[in-house]
Order: C-alpha cells, then structure tokens, then sequence
C-alpha cells in the first residue's frame, strides 16, 4: 500500500497530473471528437440538392472531413444541413425536426435561399432559416460551389473545437484568373503563352 | 382550319360570344361567363377538344370586370388548339364566379383549385375546393396585384432575438439591386 499524500509541483509538472490540467484537457479532446464525427441530418428541399451531392460524391467528398454519415432521423444527428428554399408550409416541420436533434446540435444553411431567402421574396417563402432556427454557418452561393460548402465545413469545425457559437459565413474566395490585379496568385504561363 | 372552330362556336352561341381573335394559330374565344360551361361542354363533344392541357387566371387590376379565366383546350385526333376566356368579378374582386367544368376535364380539378388559391375566383360545382399550394390559414389570394408584395404570414412564430430583419451577416435586401415594387406603390395613392 502506498502513502497517501498531496503531489508537488515539480511532480505534477513532470508527469502531467492535476486536476486542473485535465479539465481542460478533456474538453478539447471532446470538441475534437465532436468535430470529427458530425452525423448529419440532409434537410434537402430544393435545387441545391444537386450540388450537395456533388459535395459528398468522390470528387469533393466530404467524409474526409468525418461529416459523411447520414442519419435520416433527427434524434442520432448532430449537424442539421438544411439545403435549398424553405417555404412558410414547411417551417413548421423545419422547427420541428431542429427541436427534436439532441444536443449538441448544430445548423449549416447551405446556399442563398436557406441563409436569406434569395430572390424568393414573396408570400411563400422564409427569408433565411435564422428566422425560425438559429443557424451557425452560412454558405452563400447559388449554389454554392462545392469548395465553399468544404470551406464552410472547416468553419464550423474550428468553431465547434473553439466552442463559438456566434454565426459565421464563408468568404468567398477570389478567382486569380478573373481578378489577376488581385496578386493573390501569380499564374505560370507556358514558353509559348 | 382553326378559324372554321370559331366560326362554329359563334354560330351555336351567337349570343354568348363576346369576341374572338386568330393570329399566328392562336385562336381565342372570349364568352360571356354565364355560358362558359355550355361552351367548354361544346367544344369537348363537338369539337374533340379531349384535353385541357391548362386553366388559370389574369388578374387586370382596375379592369371591370376584374379576371380573365382562361383555358386552353388541346385536340389530340385532330392536333388542334383554341383558347377560351371569361371574364369575372369587380375591381374589389368580389362576385368573381364561374361554373366548374371538372365535370369534363378531370384536370380541372386542381387546376381550379390553384387559380382560387391564388386569384380567388370561385368555381360553383367544385367537387372539393380547398387551397393547393398555400396553407389553409393563408388569408386572401397571393398572386393578386393587389396583395402587398411583402406580406407574409408565417405559420411559426419567428425567433425573438434582437434585429431579425437584419441577422448576421447578411441585411435583408442584400443583393436585390431592383427594389421591391408593388402595383399599389406605382400607382401612387398610398
């Protein structure tokens, strides 16, 4: 039987032990397992769709990212992806299924018409999810390209392992080729260019 | 060939037609709403108008009388089309009525159902006319010109959080460079 006793600094410090340490420690090895392992629930109501599918096809794949694994029942998600134009008929099943996901949840408003409402400015439609669930990432486009979507799942991996829930939106990026007095990139021209 | 049609309907209802037109192969007939039945029962039998390929409304705001229902009749034995029209309702868009005629065309039936939806012409005889695109708590008729072009009637309450009109990051008329216009507003009396 060993001697209970209170460790030193010098021994905490040397082998890594201490109450306070670990906390923290644990922490960031639970948003690091959370950011990897984003079950999803695909809401997909409009022509986004196509380009959601481009995303997790074999060319962008998002199940690099550990976001792949559809679970078409809200209860097993943690990522809420809600695709295209939400209309006011189908708010409320929208405010449903969000209340039904068990925390921690989060939402990624995928395209114009989920984080705005777009050009859909009428009588039917909702302009922009937030205004029913809170959103975490908005990825403009319409439709986004599929490097954004990638772009805005990164965004919501840093901010699920930093612990921020403030929204964030996806810059966009600029083209070298179109803007080339931007300098981002200096394009290589061949010999005979 | 398709002005021998309308030849024919005005001869059977010399009364009922108001007027038509012929151009480029379009051939409208515009009736007296009253016999608009009648017509369609007509050019079903008689003229082998098999199909109703549409049926739908034009709202002309400050027009009396107020709607055109229009109907597009397809023969598919003799390849043939002809439109009809009725006009209906006062500029308030009260009394806008008209017979049914799902009786004839079963794809009258949605299709009725969608222009009283949307413009609030009520089709009599209607087997079931309820709402088919918006919901059964909408009040009034979207695609009149004279409803506003912002309104909307949500079926959940919005969030209560501060500013929701304008959320983070995006303002609310971002990138809608023409503006909202309303028939009201251009017109100048409110």
């Amino acid at each position: 039987m060993g001697e209970l006793r209170t460790p030193t600094v010098q021994e905490v410090l040397e082998t890594g032990q201490g109450q306070g340490f670990a906390t923290t420690k644990f922490e960031d090895l639970l948003a690091w397992a959370q950011k990897y392992s984003l079950f999803m629930y695909p809401f997909v109501t409009a022509c986004c769709g196509m380009e959601f599918m481009s995303v997790s096809g074999p060319r962008f794949d998002h199940s690099r990212f550990g976001a792949e694994v559809p679970r078409f029942t809200p209860r097993q998600s943690d990522l809420l992806w809600v695709v295209g134009t939400i209309v006011q008929r189908q708010a409320p099943v929208l405010k449903r299924i969000y209340e039904q996901m068990a925390d921690p949840k989060w939402v990624l408003a995928f395209g114009t018409c989920a984080s705005v409402g777009g050009f859909y400015d009428n009588y039917a439609c909702v302009a922009g999810i937030d205004k029913i669930i809170p959103a975490d990432v908005y990825i403009p486009g319409c439709p986004p390209r599929p490097e954004a979507v990638l772009d805005g799942l990164m965004l919501l991996q840093d901010k699920i392992q930093s612990g921020d829930r403030r929204p964030g939106i996806v810059k966009p990026r600029f083209d070298p080729v179109a803007r080339p007095d931007m300098g981002v990139v200096q394009l290589r021209r061949s010999k005979h260019g | 060939m398709a002005k021998a049609l309308l030849q024919l309907i005005k001869l059977e209802f010399p009364d009922a037609v108001l007027e038509t037109h012929s151009q480029h192969g379009d051939d409208t007939v515009v009736v007296e709403p009253g016999a608009w039945k009648a017509v369609a029962r007509f050019c079903k039998e008689q003229l082998a108008m098999e199909m109703l390929a549409d049926l739908t409304c034009v709202d002309f705001l400050h027009r009396e009388p107020r709607f055109d229902v229009v109907a597009h009749l397809h023969s598919l034995s003799k390849g043939q089309r002809l439109r009809l029209k009725a006009r209906v309702g006062d500029p308030e868009g009260e009394h806008a009525e008209i017979e049914s005629v799902s009786e004839l065309w079963g794809s009258a039936n949605w299709a009725e159902r969608e222009a009283w939806d949307m413009f609030g012409v009520v089709f009599t005889g209607h087997p079931d006319l309820r709402r088919i695109l918006t919901y059964p708590e909408f009040v009034g008729h979207a695609l009149r010109k004279d409803y506003p072009a912002d309104r909307i009637q949500p079926l959940v309450p919005y969030r209560e959080v501060d500013n929701i009109e304008k959320l983070p990051p995006f303002d609310q008329h971002e990138g809608m460079s023409f503006g909202r216009q309303t028939h009201l507003a251009s017109r100048g009396d409110d």
